[in-house]
Formats: C-alpha cells, sequence, structure tokens
C-alpha cells in the first residue's frame, strides 16, 4: 500500500518535471553530448553526415592552430581584466550610491541604461569614441592630442589598443547589472550592524572590511562566477567592435574560433568547432570548481 | 555612572503632512494638561515652544521635554506601549541620535554632542546583531580590536577580557561556534558578553526580551538582573512589557506619547499611578475602570454607594513615588526640576485634599486593582456574576457591572473564601489601597 502510494507520487513527479526534462534534453543535453560525440569523429561533413574515423586528431588540431591560441590567450585576457576590475569598479560605484540619498534613484537609472542598451548601438557609440575615418580620428584620439599625444589606430591599431578598447568596452557593458545585484545586496543588510559596529567605535574601512563586505559576500560570489562564465563566452561585443573577421584582426575569442569554425570556409569544420567548444567547456567547468573552492573558504551564507 | 537627561526633546520631520499634523495636537494637548497650573517657568517655555512648533512645524515628537536622572549602578526600565519613544530615548542616550534640544549628562561630562564611540556605552539591540559571519569570540573581540594607539591591547590581553566577560555571562563553551549555530538565549548573553567587553560606563538593552520565547524569557530577566548586579554597570532596558519592567528594575519609567507619565520605584508606581493611563498599563490582570461620582462627599460606582471610601483614599499619600525619586537621586540641576515637580505635585494633592472628605461632586474615572476586591456578603459593590476561573492559588472571579468600562470585571480573591457560584450576583468589599480615583476629563489621580 505505502509502496504502490510512494511509486505513484513518484511518477506524479516525474510527470511535473516532463516539459521541463523534455525541453532541456532536447535542446541542452542531446546537443552536449553530440558535439561532444562530433569532436572525436574526424573530418565530419554536415551533407554527406560522413567521417573518416574516430580519434583525438580534432583536438590535436585545434591545439595547435595558431588562430585557435590566439583566441584562448585574448579571451583569458579579457577575463582576468574584465572580471576583477568590473566587480570592483561596480562595488565600489554600489558603495558610493549606497551612502548617497539625493539623486540615488537617477543615478541608479543612469548606471542601468547601459544594461538595456543594443550591444550594437553601444558598438556604434563606441566607434565614435575610438574609430579612425576618413574624417575623424575619433574622440578619444581627439582627448590624446589635446593633451599632445600622437593619435592610436584602437580598431585597426596595435594588439594592446584593441584589446584595451575590448577591455573598456565589456567592463562599460557588464557594469550596470553587478551595481544593480550590488546596491541590492548593500541594502539588504540590517542597518543594526552598522549602528553595533558605529557604538563600538568602529572605523569606516574596517566596517566595510569586516562587515558590509562579508555581508555582501555571496551576493559577490555570484557575480564573479557569472562574470566569469560570460566573459569567456565573449563574441558579439567584439563582432561589435572589429567586425566578423576576427581572425584578420587578431581579436578572435574561443565562442569566436568556434563560429568561424563551423561556418567559414563554405561548409565548415564541425569537428573543430566541436572539439573547440568542449575545450571551452573543460575550461569553464575548471575555473567555475576552483571558485566554488576558494568561495567554500571566504563566503558566508546566512 | 550616574545619568542625568536634562529636558530631552527628539523631533522627526513628518511623511504624511496629514498625520503629523493630528499627532501633535494630540501631543500639544498632553503637554497643555502636564503643564497646567505649573507655577515653574521652565514649564510654561517649554510649553510654549511646543505649542509654537505645533503651529509652525509638521514634525513627530517622539521624545518630548523628557527630564528624568538615573542614579549611578542602577537598572532602569523604559517602559511603555509601542510608538511611546522609549527606543527613542535609548537611541539619544546612546548617541545614534542627536536631540532637538536638552542636554544628556554621564556624571558630570555633558555627552549630548559626543558620537556614541566617545560616550562609552554598551548597547544589546533587540535582534542582538551579532554579525553572523564571525565566531561568538570574534564576535566579543570585535570591540577590543578597533581601538587603536595606546588604548590598543595586546593579543593576550584582548583574549583574557573576552574569556572574563564570557565566564559572566556563561557562554565559555560556545567560544568557537557562529551566532546562527546559538539559541536565541545564547545570543542574547554573547549580544550582552560583546557590550560589555569594553567595559562601558553604561549598559543600554533594547527590548532584550522580546525575540525568546515565554521560559527563556523569565531566566533570561533574571539573568540580566544577575549579571548587572555582578558588574555594577548603569543600565537602561526599554521594553513594552510592563512583567519585565517591574520585575528586575530599580525604576522605572512609564512613557507614553514621548511624555513621561511616572518615575519610581515598580511598587510605587503600581501602588500609586499617578494617572489612568499608567494605572491601566502596570498589572495583570489590568486594572478594572469604572465609571463613577462624587455626590455629598460619596463615592459612586453606578448606582452602589461607597460609603467612607472617600475619606480612607484621602489618607493614602497621592505623590510618594515622586517625592521617594527625588530623595533618592539628589544632584545637580535635573534633580532640581524633579524635585520642584514633585513638591509641586505634592501641593497641589494637598489641595485637593485640603476640603478634607469634601471632594467636590464630579464624574471620575474608579481604578480598582483586581486584587483589591474582598468577596463580603455585605459588600457596597454589587456585579453580576458570569463565571469563576480557578487558579490554584487563587480564584479569579468574573462579573458584569453596568459602570465597568470593560465587560467584565476580573478580580482576584483567595481560596479561602468560598464563591457561591450558583448565585446570580456577587458583593464585594474594596481595600481602598487598590482603589485609585482619576479626574474624568484630564484622567490624572485626584
Amino acid at each position: 500500500m505505502d509502496m504502490a502510494k510512494g511509486r505513484f507520487g513518484n511518477i506524479k513527479g516525474w510527470l511535473y518535471l516532463l516539459p521541463a526534462v523534455l525541453f532541456l534534453g532536447a535542446f541542452l543535453v542531446y546537443p552536449l553530448i553530440d558535439v561532444f560525440i562530433y569532436s572525436f569523429e574526424e573530418g565530419y561533413n554536415f551533407t554527406s553526415q560522413t567521417y573518416y574515423g574516430v580519434g583525438i586528431y580534432n583536438y590535436s588540431y585545434v591545439l595547435h592552430d595558431t588562430y585557435f591560441l590566439q583566441a584562448v590567450k585574448n579571451t583569458f585576457l579579457l577575463v582576468v581584466i574584465t572580471v576583477p576590475v568590473s566587480t570592483g569598479l561596480a562595488l565600489l560605484i554600489s558603495v558610493a550610491l549606497h551612502s548617497i540619498k539625493r539623486f540615488r534613484n537617477l543615478l541608479q537609472t543612469i548606471y542601468f541604461l547601459p544594461y538595456v542598451t543594443n550591444t550594437l548601438a553601444v558598438g556604434l557609440v563606441f566607434m565614435i569614441l575610438f574609430k579612425k575615418t576618413a574624417y575623424s580620428d575619433g574622440m578619444i584620439n581627439l582627448l590624446i592630442h589635446f593633451f599632445g599625444g600622437s593619435s592610436i589606430d584602437f580598431i585597426d591599431g596595435p594588439y594592446w589598443a584593441k584589446m584595451l578598447v575590448l577591455c573598456i568596452y565589456t567592463i562599460w557593458v557588464v557594469m550596470p547589472f553587478k551595481i544593480l545585484i550590488l546596491t541590492g545586496a548593500l541594502a539588504s543588510v540590517n542597518e543594526d550592524y552598522y549602528k553595533a559596529a558605529r557604538v563600538d567605535g568602529t572605523s569606516k574601512f574596517r566596517i566595510f572590511y569586516k562587515i558590509t563586505l562579508p555581508m555582501i559576500s555571496p551576493m559577490i560570489f555570484y557575480l564573479v562566477i557569472t562574470g566569469f562564465i560570460g566573459a569567456f563566452k565573449a563574441y558579439s561585443d567584439v563582432v561589435a567592435l572589429f567586425g566578423t573577421d576576427l581572425n584578420a584582426a587578431g581579436m578572435n575569442t574561443i565562442v569566436g574560433y568556434v563560429y568561424d569554425m563551423l561556418y567559414g570556409d563554405s561548409g565548415g569544420y564541425p569537428s573543430y568547432a566541436s572539439a573547440a567548444a568542449i575545450i571551452l567547456f573543460v575550461i569553464v567547468l575548471t575555473i567555475t570548481c576552483i571558485n566554488l573552492m576558494i568561495s567554500r573558504k571566504n563566503v558566508s551564507y546566512q | 555612572m550616574e545619568i542625568r537627561l536634562q529636558n530631552l526633546t527628539k523631533t522627526f520631520p513628518c511623511r504624511d503632512r496629514k498625520a503629523g499634523r493630528s499627532v501633535r495636537r494630540k501631543k500639544e494637548d498632553k503637554t497643555n494638561t502636564n503643564t497646567a497650573g505649573a507655577e515653574k517657568s521652565a514649564d510654561i517655555e517649554n510649553a510654549a515652544k511646543n505649542r509654537q512648533s505645533a503651529k509652525s512645524g509638521q514634525d513627530v515628537i517622539a521624545v518630548n521635554d523628557f527630564t528624568f536622572t538615573i542614579p549611578d549602578g542602577k537598572l532602569i526600565g523604559l517602559l511603555g506601549p509601542s510608538g511611546c519613544g522609549k527606543s527613542t530615548t535609548l537611541n539619544l542616550i546612546s548617541g545614534l541620535l542627536t536631540p532637538t534640544s536638552g542636554r544628556i549628562f554621564f556624571g558630570q561630562d555633558d555627552v549630548t554632542e559626543l558620537p556614541p564611540e566617545h560616550r562609552g556605552i554598551g548597547l544589546v539591540f533587540q535582534n542582538y546583531a551579532l554579525y553572523p559571519h564571525l565566531t561568538v569570540r570574534q564576535n566579543i573581540l570585535f570591540p577590543l580590536e578597533n581601538r587603536k594607539g595606546k588604548d590598543r591591547l595586546t593579543k593576550t590581553q584582548m583574549q583574557e577580557m573576552a574569556d572574563e566577560v564570557a565566564r559572566l555571562v556563561q557562554i565559555d563553551t560556545l567560544m568557537e561556534r557562529k551566532p546562527g549555530e546559538l539559541s536565541g538565549g545564547q545570543q542574547q548573553r554573547v549580544a550582552i558578553a560583546r557590550a560589555l567587553v569594553k567595559q562601558p560606563r553604561v549598559l543600554l538593552l533594547d527590548e532584550p526580551l522580546s525575540n525568546l520565547d515565554a521560559r527563556l524569557r523569565l531566566q533570561t530577566r533574571e539573568e540580566i538582573r544577575r549579571i548587572q548586579r555582578e558588574t555594577g554597570i548603569t543600565t537602561i532596558f526599554v521594553t513594552h512589557d510592563q512583567d519585565e519592567a517591574m520585575s528586575i528594575s530599580d525604576q522605572i519609567v512609564v512613557m507614553r506619547d514621548g511624555v513621561v507619565q511616572q518615575t519610581g520605584r515598580p511598587q510605587e508606581v503600581y501602588d500609586s499611578p499617578a494617572n489612568l493611563f499608567v494605572a491601566k498599563f502596570l498589572g495583570t490582570p489590568p486594572i478594572n475602570v469604572f465609571e463613577g461620582r462624587v455626590r455629598d462627599g460619596v463615592l459612586y460606582i453606578g448606582t452602589d454607594a461607597l460609603p467612607g471610601m472617600l475619606e480612607r483614599l484621602s489618607g493614602v499619600s497621592v505623590w510618594s513615588a515622586n517625592s521617594e525619586l527625588t530623595s533618592g537621586t539628589v544632584c545637580g540641576a535635573g534633580v532640581t526640576v524633579n524635585e520642584r515637580q514633585g513638591m509641586q505635585k505634592t501641593s497641589a494633592a494637598v489641595k485637593t485634599n485640603a476640603g478634607s472628605a469634601g471632594f467636590e461632586d464630579r464624574e471620575v474615572w474608579v481604578g480598582i486593582r483586581p486584587e483589591g476586591f474582598l468577596l463580603r456578603e455585605d459588600g457596597p459593590l454589587c456585579c453580576d456574576l458570569t463565571g469563576v476561573e480557578v487558579m490554584g492559588r487563587d480564584v479569579s472571579v468574573l462579573s458584569r457591572n453596568e459602570a465597568s468600562v470593560s465587560r467584565t470585571v476580573r478580580s482576584i480573591i483567595s481560596t479561602d473564601n468560598q464563591v457561591d457560584t450558583s448565585s446570580a450576583t456577587v458583593r464585594f468589599a474594596l481595600r481602598p489601597e487598590k482603589v485609585f480615583l482619576f479626574d474624568k476629563e484630564t484622567e490624572e489621580r485626584i
């Protein structure tokens, strides 16, 4: 009797899960497994659905491809620079926003605007700021001229200039969301903690470091994890700035490389693309695991 | 450390214009009645000031002209219903809020302008405000680690102080746990330990027991009493629970709408309430209030005459609570105000009593404590019997009376007396020391 009831309850549970399971299975799990299989099938062809053999040649090819290595380098640079800088800046701005009373809502709205602005529109604005055209050197170069420097081609010029523009762009795009989350987290810290600290004569810095930061650490951690993953998957931002021929510009990212491999050179190389995608997956998984391990020590959930 | 509050007033800017105006009007009336007949220029000045601000501003007066001296080493309960300004008063003493006007003295030091960290206070919050990410030990050490320069102690000194205070509040076995792993009562002790570790001059407790369950509350209030006795620190705690305040305070301060209603030792305030509000607020079960009147020197409740009651009532000293408080705390200007208030009120009382039994004919509120009823066949007060609740030690007789403000008159009778439950009516005699008369309009004690 009990068993039957238990089994029935189980079935009911699965029934409730069915829509989600079907959807995720068809559009997430199946493609993922498929990609994993493709990545071991050498020279797979979409149209003829044939391949030469099974092995790790795809991985070996991708890992020796200079374009891929450049893409990995670009992606890692982007991640390492933008995640800490954007999170730190967002924290700074949120704390500042939290400490003012007048215009707080207005400023919050202004800071949130980039989030709701179209990526390509933002890319256009950055073009105006940085791109050298026949008519203008771009706003930033005008500024550099004003201070007596010589103009730099940020879009087609040296690598560091291009990387700088990409980092500034990425930081600018991801900040609003982080500010939104962090101002929310700051507002949710009970005022009594601050009062207690004040009565005990705690310095402002110590209050921030010893009370505020641990209190909002789960949110910071959340932003760091999603920030890492987001930055590793960077693509559209790069296209918005440097156009579609990213390999030529030397500004390709891992996702960009995957995309190029799938659709480039009429027909593409799905096997290489799959191998690159799996490598990206492993990288993101590893970094996230490291993040989780670090967080266990430093993040305090109540 | 003796604490002196002098004409302390705190007004908050009002958010809602309409509400602010109505609240203020009520406060204004209150002030006027309180200072009615006052000969003191200060009081008149204050009343004038309040009236003025009432016309011009839109503010809510949270604490209104609070003057009181807290003697050194005593446990003081700030008591009142929610929204009466008791927490505001505590925050003013702590320095988290700055008063609109008035001064605060710790001993001889005027601390009114001092920020909280320089006042030497320990503050325990209602929700304890323990830092959840720190262990008990780290929480207790926190105030000590804040110190800089020459005040900074060595690590071992800090640890010793933390251990000592932990032993005092009996949490020395829990030092390595996080607050989330402790019970409410234990968290409370940690909060007290954290407040005490910096050896404050004053300990302030905001609703210290309200987050605990009933059994723990009893235990913890004894604990607070013990800790206060052992450390000898002047302690002020805020509560809306009159039981709590009565049971452990050396003195209580009853507040209402930002105005101090009465101060004194718990028993004195209970035995001699200054007005109807204090009488109703103190005591469980609460006092029974009847509409009564004085006719030709005789007190009537409804149609029942209580011959001789007025004569016996006038024998009871009305303002003994205040004069007693004054004699205990003589010091400085704050007390002179107290003293004068006491004197003025006593003289007022004498004046009304001067006509001896000659209470003029008037409408009154008659307050009778539940224990003031005596079961007598020939008692003057007749009520309809509605029920009897046996409570072991004594019985509670429930009855109804036309003149009673509440539906049920509750009296507590010792079990020695047999209650005839079959009878429809019950007659009571009254113990005069448990009977209080209040003016119908001002609700002040007559």
